[in-house]
């Protein structure tokens, strides 16, 4: 099976066929009457040094899918490789090993942080936990790491309450390079932060990535961060990566009705200059019950929307080098006009792109 | 700019806590006009939200609006009001939109009984004509199936939905007045999309001028025709949209539209603010931004900057409006040069 890979360069972390059903019960027996598909049939690669984003509106699955990667939601179904190592078959010793090189940095820096430990301690568990330092060993480094995320290391005494949200974020950047891990997966790390503070945290995440080599997966839906940050872009949709393509590309020519919907939709920071948009009909169908064919064909303006996109599950495939989507009515596509006609297609593909997706503000 | 409807003078709102007086809201002056929007920007902790509750005096103990602070809002001065006659006013002349529609609706209660509730309240409406009513105020916010969506629960409705609620419930009594308090923050791009274009058509059609708040500079360009940033409890500018974003004047200004990535702007690094937000209960002396600030001097310690004129409805509480030559020669701001303690 073909899939979206970074170049020709040996993947540092690859997802295949990614899933995560969350039962939903019923009654005092807890019946199981149904599934959340909340990640259905995830694929990606990551590259050394790479940031690969991971956007999308909430319940898309994003964050889910963050985690069962590092196995803190443990996925349904699908395989799970980084830097050789079949992560879904280790045991807890082995993944305790492991995490040591896949590292996370939670969104809210108010509830990711215990209250009852000092930012020292915080930051010293992971060296202790990993044998990787003691006494004072452990004390310099955890200074040092403090220095590097630009904490100053006499607040190694304090606690995670005398802290403002942005500095919250260092110690939890800090906490996460204890361990020296060259993969982070980045969970909506500035979300939570006010614009001047969101700015610090993206520069520090991209010096340390300069000067580290480290590898990111960026979760976010903020996708002015997201552009600044990322190498390449996955938008996902119901579970699903309904594109991925080189951040340029995605933002300039962006394949998906989805993607080109999403992108219209961010605000203009210049006045005067109002983006068309597409408005979107309507809201996220319930990944507990989700569309059949394209899980987005019920809102879909493509002009060439036809029957077909009920029946048919699109696959993502290459539309152009390194530019994969799920669409079955933006040519090139490997579902033939025949077998769209014979799931009752009436409207031959066409290339369509909106104004409102060529309209950039730059 | 268009006959006021709010003018608030010299507002002062403070918190009188166990740590000492929060100066929350300090000395702050605007106006709305008439069928304008206007939206007030600014970081967490700026005072924001507590000038928007001052507004409808909806400031709790310890908090208290200070003597002196004067709001008049269609002629009349609010804090003189009676606490009956200020009710009148809230929903009936200025309606509220909170950030979190879930916790600005009832639970327990049907979206038609709450939407309804507003016109039995302030317009005497019976069960059957507050119903009709609500089914009314639900299409007009382009819900689907209102009669069948007001009989349900908050609970059953997705978060852009509810928000169409929220507005429905404010706009019920045609408020003359919308104060929106980060209306969009809680809801993805699309969905933002979908409201702040709902809430400028009706404000179009009904006429209705709105105090939009936020600390997104992008939801401003697009939906105001006034800005006013606040800082530390503090106006320190205020110009049209289009001068705030073409000649921003304040260094804190500066600074906001800098730190704000672009989609299909530069990739360079983003600019930064180092520092943070001084404490309420402990403003500097003289500006407040001074530590902050690339371009501060002896006089910005010593003096507190007034808001000077810096053209046509363009005001700006810094004091390279005196001295402008002193912004050709820009330096680390003294929080940077104070080590590695920014955050």
């Amino acid at each position: 099976m073909t899939v979206p890979a970074h170049d020709a360069t040996r993947p540092l972390l690859s997802v295949r066929d990614l899933t995560r059903h969350f039962p939903i019960k019923r009654g005092v027996f807890g019946r199981v009457t149904g599934q959340v598909r909340a990640v259905d049939g995830v694929s990606f690669d990551v590259a050394p040094g790479e940031t690969l984003a991971l956007v999308g509106e909430s319940g898309c699955g994003k964050s889910t899918t963050g985690r069962a990667i590092l196995r803190l939601i443990e996925p349904t179904s699908g395989a799970v490789t980084f830097d050789g190592i079949d992560v879904l078959s280790l045991d807890g010793a082995e993944l305790r090993k492991l995490r040591r090189r896949m590292q996370i940095v939670f969104q809210d820096p108010f509830s990711s942080l215990n209250p009852r430990m000092s930012i020292g301690a915080i930051v010293r568990e992971g060296l202790t936990i990993h044998r990787l330092a003691e006494g004072g060993a452990a004390d310099a480094r955890v200074r040092q790491l403090l220095e590097e995320v630009g904490l100053r290391p006499e607040y190694a005494t304090r606690y995670p309450h005398e802290f403002s949200g942005g500095q919250r974020q260092r110690v939890g950047i800090a906490r996460a390079l204890s361990v020296e891990p060259s993969f982070i997966v980045c969970d909506e790390p500035v979300s939570a932060l006010d614009v001047s503070v969101q700015a610090q945290v993206v520069n520090l995440l991209q010096d340390l990535q300069r000067d580290r080599g480290l590898a990111y997966l960026f979760i976010a839906h903020d996708l002015s961060i997201v552009e600044h940050i990322a190498d390449r872009v996955a938008v996902m949709y119901l579970g699903h990566i309904v594109e991925l393509a080189p951040v340029e590309r995605l933002y300039r020519e962006p394949v998906m009705p989805y993607t080109q919907a999403l992108l219209s939709a961010v605000p203009a920071p210049e006045p005067g200059v109002k983006r068309e948009r597409i408005l979107l009909a309507g809201d996220v169908p319930s990944p507990a019950n989700p569309p059949s064919g394209c899980v987005f064909h019920p809102r879909c303006q493509h002009p060439a929307r036809d029957a077909a996109c009920a029946k048919i599950v699109p696959p993502l495939e290459e539309k152009a080098p390194g530019h994969w989507a799920a669409c079955i009515k933006q040519p090139p596509t490997s579902v033939s006009w025949e077998q769209q006609q014979a799931a009752g297609g009436t409207k031959p593909p066409e290339f369509f792109l909106p104004r409102a997706a060529l309209h950039r503000s730059a | 700019m268009t006959t006021p409807l709010l003018e608030i003078e010299n507002l002062h709102t403070y918190f009188y806590t166990d740590n000492g007086v929060a100066r929350a809201v300090d000395g702050v002056s605007f106006s709305v006009g008439v069928g304008e929007t206007v939206g007030v920007v600014g970081e967490s902790g700026c005072g924001k939200s507590v000038t928007a509750l001052s507004i409808l005096r909806l400031v709790r103990p310890p908090g208290r609006i200070e003597p002196g602070s004067v709001m008049r809002f269609e002629g009349r001065d609010l804090l003189g009001l009676e606490e009956r006659e200020m009710q009148h006013v809230r929903g009936n002349r200025i309606a509220m939109v909170f950030q979190e529609p879930m916790t600005a609706l009832n639970p327990v209660f049907t979206v038609g009984d709450q939407i309804g509730e507003v016109a039995r309240i302030h317009a005497n409406a019976s069960k059957r004509e507050a119903w009709a009513k609500a089914i009314e105020m639900l299409k007009l916010v382009g819900i689907p199936a209102p009669e069948q969506r007001a009989g349900e629960y908050p609970h059953q409705l997705s978060g852009g939905m509810r928000q169409r609620v929220v507005i429905a419930m404010a706009l019920v009594m045609n408020p003359a007045l919308i104060i929106a308090d980060e209306p969009t923050t809680a809801l993805d791009v699309t969905i933002q999309a979908q409201i702040l274009e709902l809430l400028a058509d009706l404000t179009r059609r009904l006429g209705t001028s709105v105090l939009l708040i936020t600390h997104d500079l992008g939801v401003v360009a697009e939906n105001c025709t006034r800005v006013i940033v606040m800082y530390a409890g503090e106006v320190v500018e205020e110009a049209s949209t289009v001068d705030l974003f073409a000649r921003a004047h304040h260094p804190y200004t500066e600074g906001l539209l800098g730190a704000m990535p672009r989609v299909g702007g530069e990739k360079d690094r983003l600019a930064t603010i180092p520092g943070t937000v001084p404490a309420p209960t402990d403003w500097p002396k003289g500006c407040r931004f001074r530590d902050r600030c690339p371009y501060s001097w002896e006089r910005c310690a010593a003096e507190h900057p007034p808001l000077y004129q810096i053209a046509g409805g363009h005001t700006s509480r810094c004091h390279l409006a005196d001295e402008p030559e002193r912004r050709q020669h820009p330096h680390p701001p003294l929080a940077a040069q104070r080590g590695a303690s920014a955050a």
